[in-house]
This record gives structure tokens, C-alpha cells and sequence, in this order.
């Protein structure tokens, strides 16, 4: 650990041409440089997917946990008093916090994406629905269900759970497997550098001979290959994960249209999540070059 | 500085070298000969640290070659200025910053060292090459820049191996100038051989010892070449 510090310490102050005695090779860098803007591109994805099924499952599982909903289909003119007598049970209900009927302009609402705003809602048998907010501890939706057949025949109890449930299932899932791409994605550019490295360190051997014979520790001829691929893979995943947030930025929002969706797009200080990628990238790219040019160099004579 | 007690070395077939002790005065003038194949690379290279003896013990300024990890003898090499068989150059660098590489992979570049740079080019008469690549480089440029290299950091002790390689007549004993003056410094200087004329050559210019090998032994030879 103290050698690693070390060696950051080295990359970060020591000599800033040292990768100068190490060849350039155009070819094999971009595409070092390619594969980490690619990664770190989809990584951003994999990251923003991860970030919005976190988010439906915590607002699904939210509501699914606390409020419920019951339907009044009944004529209009008993309509009012099956309402009146729902909440007078709600309020005897014990583990119900809080009840309340919509008012018509909130059910207008609901229902103008599907109808058109002009609709008048009086003229038509739609049903009243009232939210129930439970307390922690829930109710006993059985019970809640007998009472209100045997006095409010027009009311349905729609506890949510029964088909949001699944859902939330889903969205954990979703979310589980977004992070493991993305750590997938850091080990493929932990791989990617590695061989890499190895590639270079193989075709550069007349040059760290040369450099060994004029005294050059290995440690100095490591830091010209970690300092290249270090740098080459920051500047790839910065370049991948600026386009893939530009990307990002530009989807549809679809969270305006149905509540219970959420755009994929990030969300406050999530904004800041992809620069870490770059960052990541690097430090991965710097322990698998340091890795790999430690194991070539014990190697040689 | 450099001193060997019953070295024996072998590539793993025979022994190529065996039972050589020898121990190289500080300011001397050596020269190490023998036919070709005999094991003069192979003997400087021990010297240099850059083999391990199969038996015996390499100390190098005092400190035993089998002790020291990979890292202590590239130190080591920074007080040891060498001229390789083929000396190999970094071919993506100018002819200064070739000779140079010693200074900068030890972190020794100043503005001192510039200055002392600059007049070792002028000393092996490289200063109008100083921005060519080593590729476009003549041999016996080759050989001076490999020269030049080798002393940048001012070593007690210069091992050149086969300086006159492939230079002509006129061209090697230029470089033995330059060895005997590095010599008159009081550097310690030796030089891996074959051509049994420079060595005569050279012994109107410096009082030079002639280490042989032969039979697998390192024998100090007489004044008869
Ligand atoms: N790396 C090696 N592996 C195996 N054999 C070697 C190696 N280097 C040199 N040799 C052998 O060791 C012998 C001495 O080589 P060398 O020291 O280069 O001789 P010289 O420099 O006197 O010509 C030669 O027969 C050579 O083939
Ligand atoms: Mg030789």
C-alpha cells in the first residue's frame, strides 16, 4: 500500500517526460484510447439505468407501502353518500392514517391524459376515488374489504400491492444488474489494459534494456508505461462518458407524462456520478499497467 | 571497486569462465583479451552486475552482487560507465538526449549537467550530430555517442567492451585517445579486445595491464604481444 502511494506519488510529481523514452505507438493507443471511451460511454448508461430503476423501486415501493386506493361505482345519486360512508368506516379503521376523497379537478386530472381536458366529469358515471394513506403498521385489507361490501356496495378497495409488487421485484433487479455491468465494464478495461500494457512492454524490450543498462531502475521504466496508459485511459473514459452524458441528457423525459415512470436521464447531484468514471478508469488503468509491468520486469535480466 | 573471487560462470552447458579472481586498481588501464567466443562480454558483464556467477562472489564498490536486489544495481550502474557490444541507443531519441539518458532516468538533470553535456559532445566530436537520430548515425559516431553515454555521470570506472568494433583504423585510435585521457583523469578504464594492434598502440600512450582469457582463466600477460 505504501508502495502504491508511492508510485501515485511519483506519477503525479515526478518526471513528466518519462513516458518520452518509452516509443509512441499510434495504432495500439487509440485504440487503448477508443476501448475507454466505449467503456466508460456504456458505463454511463449501465450507471444512469442503475440510478432510475433505483429510483422507481424506491417511489413504487414507497406508495405500494403506504397508500392504497377505493373506488366508489355507484349511480350518480348515491354516488356523495356511498362516499360519505366509506370514510366514515375509513376513519374506524384502524391502522388508516389518513383518508380523503379526490376532488373533481384532481380526478379531471388523472384522467385528462387519457380523455382530453375538456372533459366534464359530472355528466359521466366515473368513479369517485378516495386515497387512503396507512400508517406504518398497514391494515387489515381483508377485514377493511368484508366491512365495506356488507355497507358501501359500490366500493372497490385497490390496494396496489397485488400488481406493483412484481414490479418493484423488477426494478431492484434492473438495478442490481445496471451495477454489475458497470463493474463488469471495469474489469473489461482492467483486461483491456492489461493486455495492452503487456503488448507494449513486449515490444519495447530493446527499449528497457537500454534503459536498464544506463541505470534506470524499474520502477522509473515502469512509471513511463503507467503514465501512458493511465492517461490514455482518463482521457478516453472522459471523452466516452462526456458524450454518453450529452446522450443522456438529450432522451425524452417521460416523467412528465406518467407518474409512474421516471426518465433515465440523471437527477440532481447523480449529475456528478459519470465524472467518477474517468477517475475510476485511470486508477484502474494505473494498477493493471503497474501490475503487469511488474511481473515483465522481474522477468528480464 | 570491482573485484572477483573464484568466479566460475556457465550459460548452463560448460563452464564457460572458472576460478577468476582479479581485483581492478583504482586509476588503472586494463585491457581484457582472448579470441572471440572466449567470454570477454561475459566477464564485463559480471562486472557490471549484469550476470550473476554461477560460484564465487562479485562485490562492486563494496557491496556483494548476490545481496543486492534489481533496483540497488541499476544504482550501482550510475557510477559505472559502460560501452556495449552493439551499443544499443533508444533510436526515437536525438544523439543529446541518447547521451543524456543516463542523467535524466537517474533524476540528475540541471542546468550543470547541460553545460557538461554540451562540452561532451564537443569532446567526441559529436556537436554537429547533436540533433541527428542513432539510426542515421556512422559506426564509429556510434561508438563516441556510446562513449559519450558512458560518462555523462562521471564514473570511477568505464568498461568498454569491443570500443573499435567496427570502426576503421583511423577511428579507433580516436577512441583510444579518448579512453587514455578519460584514463589521465583518473578514471579507471577497461577495455574488452580482440585487435592485438590497438593494444600495442596503446602502450606508448598509457601504462595499460592486459588481462587474457584462456582456458576458462583470466591471466595477467606479459609485456610480449
Ligand atoms: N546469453 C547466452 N546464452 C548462452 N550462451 C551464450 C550467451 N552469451 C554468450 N554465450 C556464449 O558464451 C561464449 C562467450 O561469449 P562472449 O562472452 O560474448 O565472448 P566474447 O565477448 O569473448 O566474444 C560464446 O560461446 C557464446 O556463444
Ligand atoms: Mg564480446
Amino acid at each position: 500500500m505504501k508502495l502504491v502511494r508511492a508510485d501515485v506519488k511519483r506519477f503525479v510529481l515526478g518526471d513528466r517526460q518519462a513516458d518520452r523514452v518509452v516509443p509512441r505507438s499510434g495504432f495500439t493507443a487509440q485504440l487503448t484510447v477508443f476501448a475507454a471511451a466505449a467503456m466508460a460511454f456504456l458505463a454511463v448508461f449501465a450507471m444512469a439505468l442503475s440510478l432510475a430503476a433505483g429510483r422507481l423501486a424506491t417511489r413504487w415501493g414507497d406508495e405500494l407501502a403506504q397508500s392504497s386506493t377505493i373506488r366508489i361505482v355507484a349511480p350518480l345519486d348515491q354516488r356523495a353518500a356511498q362516499t360519505e360512508a366509506a370514510l366514515g368506516i375509513l376513519e374506524t379503521t384502524a391502522g388508516v392514517a389518513f383518508a380523503r376523497a379526490l376532488s373533481a379537478s384532481e380526478q379531471q386530472a388523472l384522467l385528462a391524459p387519457w380523455f382530453g381536458a375538456e372533459l366534464d366529469l359530472q355528466t359521466l358515471p366515473v368513479p369517485q376515488l378516495i386515497e387512503v394513506i396507512e400508517e406504518d403498521s398497514g391494515f387489515d385489507a381483508a377485514g377493511l374489504r368484508l366491512r365495506l361490501a356488507a355497507e358501501v356496495p359500490g366500493a372497490i378497495l385497490d390496494d396496489h400491492s397485488r400488481w406493483r409488487a412484481p414490479l418493484v421485484d423488477a426494478a431492484n433487479r434492473l438495478r442490481l444488474l445496471g451495477w454489475l455491468s458497470a463493474v463488469l465494464l471495469g474489469a473489461s478495461v482492467a483486461a483491456m489494459v492489461t493486455l495492452a500494457a503487456h503488448a507494449a512492454l513486449a515490444a519495447n524490450a530493446q527499449v528497457i534494456a537500454v534503459l536498464r543498462l544506463v541505470g534506470a531502475t524499474d520502477r522509473y521504466i515502469a512509471q513511463a508505461f503507467i503514465r501512458r496508459f493511465t492517461l490514455r485511459a482518463f482521457g478516453g473514459a472522459l471523452v466516452g462518458s462526456v458524450v454518453a452524458m450529452a446522450v443522456v441528457a438529450f432522451l425524452p423525459d417521460a416523467s412528465d407524462t406518467a407518474g409512474f415512470l421516471t426518465g433515465l436521464s440523471f437527477q440532481g447531484w447523480h449529475w456528478f456520478l459519470p465524472f467518477l468514471i474517468p477517475l475510476l478508469c485511470a486508477a484502474v488503468a494505473f494498477v493493471a499497467t503497474r501490475a503487469a509491468a511488474g511481473r515483465t520486469l522481474k522477468r528480464l535480466a | 571497486m570491482i573485484e572477483l573471487n573464484n568466479v566460475a560462470y556457465s550459460y548452463g552447458g560448460g563452464a564457460l569462465l572458472s576460478d577468476i579472481s582479479l581485483q581492478l586498481a583504482p586509476g588503472s588501464f586494463y585491457f581484457l583479451t582472448g579470441p572471440s567466443g572466449a567470454g570477454k562480454t561475459t566477464l564485463l558483464k559480471l562486472c557490471y552486475g549484469a550476470l550473476q556467477p554461477t560460484s564465487g562472489e562479485v562485490t562492486l564498490f563494496g557491496d556483494d552482487v548476490a545481496g543486492l536486489a534489481r533496483d540497488d544495481i541499476a544504482v550501482l550502474r550510475r557510477r559505472m560507465g559502460v560501452v556495449h557490444q552493439d551499443c544499443s541507443f533508444l533510436d526515437h531519441l536525438s544523439v543529446t538526449e541518447n547521451i543524456a539518458l543516463p542523467l535524466r532516468v537517474s533524476g540528475r538533470q540541471s542546468k550543470a549537467a547541460q553545460e557538461d553535456l554540451t562540452e561532451l559532445m564537443a569532446w567526441v566530436g559529436l556537436t554537429h550530430r547533436a540533433e541527428a537520430l542513432p539510426p542515421e548515425l556512422s559506426g564509429g559516431e556510434r561508438q563516441r555517442a556510446a562513449l559519450a553515454r558512458a560518462v555523462i555521470m562521471s564514473p570511477d570506472v568505464v568498461l568498454a567492451d569491443e570500443p573499435t568494433g567496427n570502426v576503421d583504423w583511423e577511428m579507433s585510435q580516436r577512441l583510444l585517445r579518448l579512453l587514455v585521457e578519460l584514463n589521465k583523469m583518473g578514471k579507471t578504464v577497461l577495455i574488452a579486445t580482440h585487435d592485438l594492434s590497438l593494444i600495442r598502440a596503446a602502450k606508448s600512450q598509457v601504462q595499460a595491464r592486459v588481462l587474457r582469457i584462456a582456458n576458462r582463466q583470466v591471466q595477467l600477460a606479459g609485456a610480449d604481444l
